[in-house]
């Protein structure tokens, strides 16, 4: 074996995913901060500035040409930018609202910013892999400080049955999604996502190709909540702190979509799955959207509700034309600002981690006039999950519904448009709730007149940041429909993404 | 191609029935003469005292998982070194031995953080 200047691309491989390896180390400083100086105020702070640094670095990377690094494992280039930006904001905004909520349920470990840090290198790895063993590596780097996150109030039932929950069943998932690596590998001689058509082609063996496909799709559709693998959800985000749940229901679904996105894009041959992905997210998003109606928890109508939007990205997907992986991507962005100032509304009318999980929706009526700023930040958030013009969501259902009706997939459309009008229902009667209802009215309210949380000044910023990034993606999504749609652009249409 | 594997298939079979068929060969010829001592449990050669369902401390589990994190390293360390006399050979030894420096270092991290929140103090 020829092994001269292996690690000759070592310096560009560094630069290239400068952003991942920064977050990496940053994380393990942390863990040694929190050795030394246990819970030290300043942790989640460093953790901050570094997202930030990433974040901007990532910027800058938007506009670069599709490339490798890492002897082909890791992709870089635009669309890689583009996700690992949606991560970084994701678990940005999630810290920060994080700190003031897990003080207050005296959970404030410094550990849990080490792990959050860990969860998003995870994901930008899953989100940017460019090789099946990398995709592996990645999602389950996220998964399992995603199982750590979620049962960190360990004295609460709840949330240990929740996280044991997510562990068993991921766990599960896990091995069917590696099943299907192997069957694709022996399928097609190959774990580079490139060049695994090559490879189908060259090769007979349709049945484990296919067979390796389905399997690899239920890992995936696992880890996006897809309808009929979508159990665990609203266990889980019930259980979890809720601003740990913002977290995990937005940049995992981002860094998981982005590589089911590679993988149908560059690994599979297109006209095949069109009508599998169809009817999974006809199903996603009428499960989604019905049961979330009868849910008298908040954030368990948002888990439903999170499951739902699954549904909309997947008709983007079920498209299966560039245009529809660029509105799917663009979908991933809107979602994780709204989902993420959603839960974060959640997160300050709670007054305990056990609350999180028994506050009925009633026993909030009236909390819009006495907290207006979270009543107000909580309309703009409810109206963009429905998908109403002036705000982003009403774009990203846009860019997923337009390339599906162009790829005659008109019915798929009409199923979501209708998904959309249920969800009207029980997004408006938060609003409902909180604004026309008095306490008076409800006997639930009356207890928690006094006991709602201060809201911290930096947990008030994100979610005016969330706002204004929100109607900003409503009034002018254009810049970022170009942007999502040049990633798919470009010579040779469909293998501009190949590096 | 998998004809390639029937000699396999055959070999499985051949050894699970080897196997089966002598634990029952050997329940159905051999004497059997129990007494109080031989169904005792068998501890050591000591008499049985108690349950066997005791509640161990969760710090066993610590050092077990302390352990197979450097089960695996050293599973990782081994071929590395095998292999070492070629990445010298090709001039690769400085950057080759980065990596793997870096890869202990982080082990390390794991390990120095688990001393200094006590996971290795038995009270």
């Amino acid at each position: 074996m020829d092994l001269t200047n292996i690690y000759a691309s070592l310096p560009a491989d560094l630069v290239a995913t400068f952003s991942m390896v920064l977050v990496a180390l940053v994380a393990l400083a942390l863990v040694v901060w929190d050795a030394f100086r246990n819970n030290a105020p300043g942790i989640p702070w460093a953790g901050v500035v570094a997202l930030g640094v990433a974040i901007v670095w990532e910027l800058f990377a938007l506009g670069d040409a599709p490339g490798t690094a890492w002897y082909g494992m890791v992709r870089t280039g635009g669309f890689a930018a583009f996700v690992n930006i949606v991560v970084l904001i994701g678990a940005l905004l999630s810290i920060i609202l994080s700190v003031p909520y897990l003080r207050e349920i005296r959970h404030a470990h410094g550990e849990v910013y080490a792990i959050i840090l860990f969860a998003t290198v995870g994901m930008m790895l899953l989100g940017t892999a460019n090789n099946l063993v990398a995709v592996f590596v990645g999602l389950e780097t996220m998964s399992i400080s995603l199982y750590i996150l979620t049962g960190l109030v360990r004295e609460d039932e709840g949330a240990t049955e929740s996280a044991l929950k997510y562990f068993l069943l991921g766990a599960f998932s896990t091995g069917f999604f590696l099943y299907g690596i192997a069957l694709l590998y022996g399928a097609t001689g190959t774990m580079d996502l490139a060049r695994m058509s090559e490879g189908l082609a060259a090769g007979e063996n349709l049945v484990m190709f296919w067979a390796g496909v389905g399997l690899l799709l239920v890992g995936f559709l696992f880890k996006v909540s897809a309808a009929p693998f979508h159990m665990w959800t609203p266990d889980v985000y019930q259980g979890a702190p809720t601003t740990l749940t913002a977290y995990m229901s937005t940049a995992t679904k981002a860094a998981t979509f982005a590589s089911l996105i590679l993988v149908l894009y560059a690994a599979l041959p297109p006209e095949r799955w069109t009508m599998v992905l169809a009817v999974i997210a006809v199903l996603t998003m009428v499960v989604g959207n019905v049961l979330a109606i009868a849910q008298q928890n908040v954030k368990r109508m948002l888990a439903y509700s999170s499951i739902a939007h699954a549904g909309y990205v997947l008709v983007g997907l079920a498209a299966g034309t560039p245009a529809g992986y660029a509105g799917a991507l663009f979908y991933l962005l809107v979602y994780s600002i709204m989902n993420i100032g959603a839960f974060g509304v959640m997160a300050l009318l709670e007054w305990d981690g056990k609350e999180g999980q028994t506050q009925t929706l009633n026993s909030l009526a009236g909390i819009g006039p006495r907290k207006p700023l979270l009543g107000a930040t909580m309309v703009v958030f409810m109206f963009a999950l429905v998908g109403f013009p002036p705000l982003g969501g009403f774009w990203g259902k846009v860019a997923v519904f337009a390339p599906a009706v162009e790829a005659g997939l008109t019915w798929l459309v009409i199923v979501g448009v209708l998904a959309s009008a249920v969800s009207a229902y029980y997004y408006l009667r938060v609003l409902y709730v909180f604004w026309m209802r008095s306490p008076e009215d409800e006997p639930e309210a009356a207890a928690v007149q006094d006991r709602v949380f201060a809201v911290p000044v930096t947990s008030a910023a994100v979610l005016i940041v969330c706002v204004v990034l929100l109607l900003y993606f409503g009034v002018r999504p254009g810049g970022i429909l170009e942007t999502t749609a040049s990633f798919f652009a470009g010579p040779g249409a469909s293998m501009a993404l190949l590096p | 191609m998998l004809t390639d594997f029937v000699p396999l298939f055959l070999m499985m079979a051949l050894a699970l029935g080897l196997a089966l068929s002598l634990l029952k060969l050997h329940q159905l010829l051999g004497p059997k003469r129990p007494n109080l001592i031989k169904t005792a449990a068998y501890e050591s050669g000591m008499d049985p005292i108690g349950t066997a369902r005791e509640r161990y401390s969760v710090k066993f589990y610590l050092v077990a998982m302390i352990f197979i994190v450097f089960d695996v390293e050293v599973v990782f360390l081994y071929p590395w070194a095998v292999s070492f006399r070629d990445f010298l050979a090709a001039d690769a030894g400085l950057g080759v031995m980065m990596v793997v420096s870096f890869f202990i270092l982080v082990l390390g991290i794991g390990l120095l953080y688990d001393i200094k929140k006590g996971g290795l103090e038995f009270e």
